[in-house]
């Protein structure tokens, strides 16, 4: 700058160059604050801003090392990082121009993003601040998103309860897209009443995969649910399309097969389906191996119907043929007992 | 119109009525009990059954029922701060109430709210136009421009003086700025804000 410069500055006195930088400083070239506005002023309270030196009522933080005057005047023109030395430690942007010959540097400073903070540590009001600043519109902005936000989570909420309310309702596993159990029993309260009305019978087969857990733990859960999904795509291609397939828990799965049927077709149909789920399933790249158990009952072994009491029948006889060595197919019979550990086996 | 606007007249009805009256006004209008979500849009014509519906249940004019919307919106303490920020005094309140649909729609941009033009006269007396959708939404304006005056702490005589044209439009008469000492304002968000 040269020396009109000077006397232009003087031409703009104190009060209005501080409506129009409510946080400028004018520092003199021994480091000294010659003139400050008015909310820096305010800022400062008692610490009497005027007179001290300005870099140790504010610590610059970028650009770093800025200890002296001379440092300071080098920073001229750059974004400015700075702090109040005493607390609140108030923190501030800023820019720093020299002024002309022997008239030290102007420095306006802004709250930036800590305007909120300020602002509540300070008591601030709209009139601390330049009519050009958006500070307020920011605070405006920042109160009326908390409101929306608010009322945003309610939303989710609410709709986090319906889709629960929702999936408890559905009636197919949403990863296989087989049914899930509560499909399962509408289905198999259904064919035992029509069996109770002198309609064609059913059988009801229980798998059960072995060796899933180990593929879950060792190969991670995305190949467990790709192993899922080639046992369910089996189950869909070995039964009819009047046929009931249902994922019942996390690798069992139950078949109910409508139509008259005897006892050894569903053996076959068991073993096969066994034997497919020993085929090994590549998953990128690395090799599934799992199989299966089975229990089968049919709706003919029954006097009456009772879906409760078939469902805990062909799980006797799933676990018959663990017992017995896995990848077996077993039909209930009244003889077979169950042993008191049963379940420990699995 | 916006979830918002349609949830402020059942958060209304519910605040200063009761539960039992907004119940009943609901399953007038057919609308779920849990009412309005925030967050959406709302056919203008669910809007329009739900005054009448309100209007008829409260045997309240529907004129009347707006201003006291417009009351009650102030009564709402988040409400009530973001109206502040509009000025440092009731004046300035009013000068800047042209801003307001922009400042709302940094928050909400398909807030929908209507336009206001402000035609300041001289000695404290203004002219304002409001264009809403919503027939009528002056009276609510008209009742927000009430509620703020005592907020302020400010004397003004506030008339909506019919619909032309041009739009609805009502006269403010600035009595006497600091009338009283109104209510306390800081631009410090207090820590525990409540929602509608």
């Amino acid at each position: 700058m040269d020396g009109t410069t000077t006397d232009q500055l003087t031409t703009v006195p104190p009060e209005a160059l501080g409506r129009l930088m409510p946080m400028y400083v004018w520092v003199s070239p021994t480091g000294h604050v010659r003139e400050a506005g008015p909310t820096l002023t305010k800022l400062c309270g008692d610490c009497a801003l005027i007179g001290r030196r300005f870099l140790e009522t504010f610590e610059l933080s970028r650009p770093r090392g800025i200890a002296t005057m001379a440092e300071l005047g080098a920073a001229a023109g750059r974004r400015l990082h700075m702090t109040l030395r005493e607390p609140p430690h108030t923190s501030f942007r800023g820019l720093a121009v020299p002024l002309g010959p022997g008239q030290g540097m102007l420095v306006n400073l802004s709250f930036g993003l800590a305007v909120a903070d300020a602002v509540r540590d300070h008591d601030l009001t709209d009139a601390d601040f330049a009519v050009t600043d958006l500070a307020v519109e920011l605070l405006y902005l920042h109160e009326a998103k908390s409101a929306v936000m608010d009322e945003l989570s309610g939303l989710n909420t609410r709709l986090q309860a319906a889709r629960a309310a929702a999936e408890e309702q559905a009636l197919t596993d949403p990863l296989t897209g087989l049914a899930n159990r509560r499909a399962l029993e509408i289905a198999l309260t259904r064919a035992a009443e029509a069996v109770d009305r002198d309609g064609p019978g059913f059988g009801l087969v229980h798998l059960d995969l072995d060796y899933f857990k180990s593929v879950n733990d060792t190969l991670g859960h995305a190949a467990g649910d790709h192993v899922l999904t080639e046992v369910a795509r089996i189950l869909r291609e070995e039964t009819r399309r009047h046929d009931v397939v249902a994922r019942v828990g996390g690798d069992e799965f139950v078949l109910i097969l409508r139509g008259p049927s005897d006892a050894e077709r569903l053996v076959a149909l068991s073993r096969r389906i066994i034997a497919r789920f020993e085929e090994p399933m590549v998953f990128e790249g690395q090799t599934c191996r799992i199989s299966g158990s089975a229990g089968i009952v049919l709706s003919s072994c029954y006097e009456r119907q009772n879906p409760d009491r078939m469902l805990s029948d062909a799980d006797l006889a799933l676990y018959a043929s663990k017992r017995n060595g896995r990848a077996q197919a077993t039909v209930y019979t009244p003889d077979l007992v169950l042993p008191d550990d049963h379940r420990a086996q699995d | 119109m916006h979830g918002l606007m349609n949830r402020a007249i059942q958060c209304f009805l519910r605040d200063t009525y009761g539960a039992e009256v907004w119940l009943s006004v609901a399953e007038q209008v057919g609308i779920e009990p849990e009412g309005f979500e925030a967050m959406m849009v709302y056919p203008d014509a669910i809007t329009e059954s739900l005054l009448s519906a309100a209007s008829r249940q409260l045997s309240k004019p529907r004129d009347a029922l707006f201003e006291d919307i417009g009351i009650w919106l102030v009564s709402v303490e988040r409400l009530r701060r973001l109206m502040r920020f509009g000025g440092v005094d009731y004046h300035d309140f009013i000068d800047t109430l042209e801003e307001l649909p922009g400042r709302a729609q940094l928050a909400v941009p398909d807030i929908g709210l209507p336009a206001i033009r402000v035609i300041p006269h001289s000695q404290g007396r203004f002219t304002l136009i409001c264009q809403g959708t919503v027939a009528g939404f002056g009276h609510v304006l008209a009742g927000v421009l009430r509620a703020m005056a005592d907020d302020y702490g400010a004397l003004a005589l506030i008339d909506h003086v019919g619909e032309t044209a041009r739009g609805e439009t009502i006269e403010v008469e600035l009595l006497e700025a600091r009338y009283t000492e109104g209510r306390a304002f800081s631009l410090a968000m207090p820590v525990a804000a409540g929602g509608l």
